[in-house]
């Protein structure tokens, strides 16, 4: 879509998208240049000199166990975040869409936690569950139950599962419910009147026609799971047990900065980059198709 | 008839109670990690570690907040607070005003260069901060922006969101309006700024409500940059208050920071949740 009336002039225009180039070409295009050039090398101990290893590090990341560990762990992270943020979220927006009054109320109760930074909800959940003062972990030990995410994997993928969807669910439910609340009701009315009842009303007519915004809030959430839930990971369990909850983003930090490889923390961030690229295209393709909201 | 049919679709008599039991025990389970904050905020620290912990607040409030506000742990929180707030309304402000131009630029004019500077911007929407961190970092660093605001803000408004949303909010414009501006010999930064920037401005404070919050809650980028506590944001500076090794965590401090933390983006959302609303949908659109 353009502009039938335009300005004349090619100054002005230039000075007013400076700003924004020079800011992407300086803090965006340079260091992801870097990081595809840097992937390339592998620097000495001291950093002094680096050798140019082509491919090498892909190679060897490809071949590395822990890397392609930290791929499975991101996949099984991904997707327990994804369903535990969407489908208390649908539960939910259900529920209040069935409400003539309040669910405004609800709504703005419901909207807290989006508001809340992951490394916040972290802190949050982690005081929940610590091994020493948590409320929870200390009624799962009177339960017999002896909790402890600082030694078990599982226990501690768990709970960076929750509380990364915790907050979630808040914007799922946002989404969910003005999708709900634009079906028209004429027509869950006229098959009310024709005697569908209300699970089958909701199989048969609410849920296909709320697939875009499932497609959508599924493309969303799986982005968030890989890219924006560091300040959780790192809170709760700094990646840890045993790698057990090294996600691909958590592994770029901790080989760049903590390990000081950055010949394969860059060639991971090309590798990463590559996903990004793939989710966005995936995303665009079905905006292009289908916008109903 | 009508009613009849409202009764079989929305909830009426003791369905219409089930609802809202429903709904209810869903706000409290995922109200309940905030409460429990807030709770621990205004008890003292022995009846924190010897569990269970109290569910109902205590009488320590003052004296937890005052502590984290004035004192802290390494910092005073008060001072971590306004460094968030500076990162957050700069990155808003920043990435407000350059889209606002630049979107501006892409939809009102035509010259050399156009569908390049386009696509680089669009490039941008692909690539989260957290995928480039090593580069972008020794970038700053070597622009000596570390522990500075400049280095907090710039990096993070180089993304394009803003202005695709700006793009296509400004396709919408009349073409009639800037047909009259420029017949009436209305200079084009004239026309931007009497007719554009007003008619954009539920689109910018929706934006805000959105560019707030992602600044406000950043936490990787932070994390890196800021070594000097005095330049820590809130939401990264909470995990730097928990001691290295064995020693005990001052939860009442920990968690009342926790909570002043959430306060500014809670209440701003809250406030302002139709704008924030129609500001996350039209952005993911």
């Amino acid at each position: 879509m353009e502009k039938r009336v335009t300005f004349r002039g090619w100054m002005l225009p230039l000075l007013l998208i400076a700003p924004q180039v020079l800011i992407s070409l300086v803090f965006f295009f340079y260091p992801a240049g870097q990081a595809v050039w840097q992937s390339l090398f592998i620097p000495d101990p001291f950093g002094l000199s680096s050798k140019f290893v082509g491919l090498g590090n892909f190679e060897f990341l490809l071949g590395d166990k822990y890397y392609r560990a930290s791929f499975v762990t991101t996949a099984i992270f991904s997707i327990l975040v994804t369903a535990c943020a969407m489908i208390p979220a649908l539960f939910l927006a259900v529920t209040a869409d069935r409400l003539i009054k309040g669910s405004g109320v609800y709504r703005t109760m419901l909207i807290w936690p989006y508001a809340v930074a992951p490394a916040v909800a972290g802190v949050l959940w982690l005081f929940m569950f610590n091994t020493h003062v948590g409320l929870i972990s200390w009624y799962l030990g009177q339960f017999g139950y002896d909790w402890n995410h600082v030694l078990n994997g599982g226990e501690a993928m768990g709970l960076v599962v929750v509380a990364s969807a915790w907050g979630r669910i808040s914007y799922n439910f946002l989404f969910f419910l003005a999708a709900l609340q634009a079906v028209p009701r004429s027509v869950i009315e006229a098959a009310a009147i024709d005697g569908a009842r209300f699970w089958r009303r909701f199989f048969t007519i609410v849920l296909p026609l709320l697939s875009p915004v499932t497609f959508f809030l599924l493309v969303v959430n799986v982005v968030y799971a890989f890219f924006e839930t560091f300040g959780v990971i790192h809170t709760i369990t700094a990646g840890g047990p045993q790698q057990s909850t090294t996600i691909l983003v958590y592994k770029v930090f901790s080989d760049g900065f903590v390990g000081q490889d950055l010949g394969s923390s860059s060639a991971q961030s090309v590798i990463l980059l590559v996903v990004v690229g793939l989710l966005t295209v995936v995303q665009f393709k079905y905006i292009e198709k289908r916008v109903h909201y | 008839m009508a009613g009849d049919v409202h009764g079989m679709v929305e909830k009426r008599g003791a369905g219409l109670w089930m609802t809202h039991v429903v709904m209810i025990f869903g706000v409290l389970v995922v109200f309940f990690p905030i409460w429990l904050a807030f709770v621990a905020s205004t008890v003292t620290q022995p009846e924190i570690v010897s569990p269970p912990m109290p569910v109902w607040p205590g009488d320590q409030f003052w004296e937890n907040y005052s502590k984290a506000l004035f004192s802290g742990v390494n910092v005073p929180v008060m001072t971590m607070l306004l460094n968030s707030l500076i990162m957050a309304v700069g990155i808003a402000v920043g990435k407000i005003i350059i889209s606002l131009l630049s979107a501006f630029a892409i939809v009102y004019f035509r010259f050399p260069g156009r569908n390049v500077f386009f696509w680089m911007i669009f490039l941008t929407l692909m690539l989260p901060v957290e995928v480039r961190i090593v580069p972008t970092f020794e970038v700053v660093a070597g622009f000596g922006m570390l522990n500075s605001y400049s280095g907090l803000i710039f990096p993070l408004i180089a993304s394009a969101t803003a202005t695709f949303l700006f793009r296509q909010f400004f396709l919408t414009i009349p073409d009639e309006l800037a047909e009259a501006a420029r017949v009436d010999g209305a200079r084009p930064m004239r026309f931007f700024i009497d007719v554009v920037v007003p008619m954009s401005r539920t689109n910018v404070a929706a934006l805000f409500v959105i560019l707030f919050i992602y600044g406000w809650n950043q936490y990787l980028w932070p994390l890196l940059i800021t070594t000097d506590p005095e330049m820590n944001t809130i939401v990264m500076g909470i995990k730097q208050m928990f001691p290295s090794g064995d020693d005990v965590a001052d939860w009442p401090v920990i968690m009342a920071t926790s909570i002043l933390a959430m306060i500014p983006p809670v209440i701003i959302v809250v406030s302002m949740q139709r704008l924030f609303i129609r500001g996350l949908v039209d952005s993911e659109k």
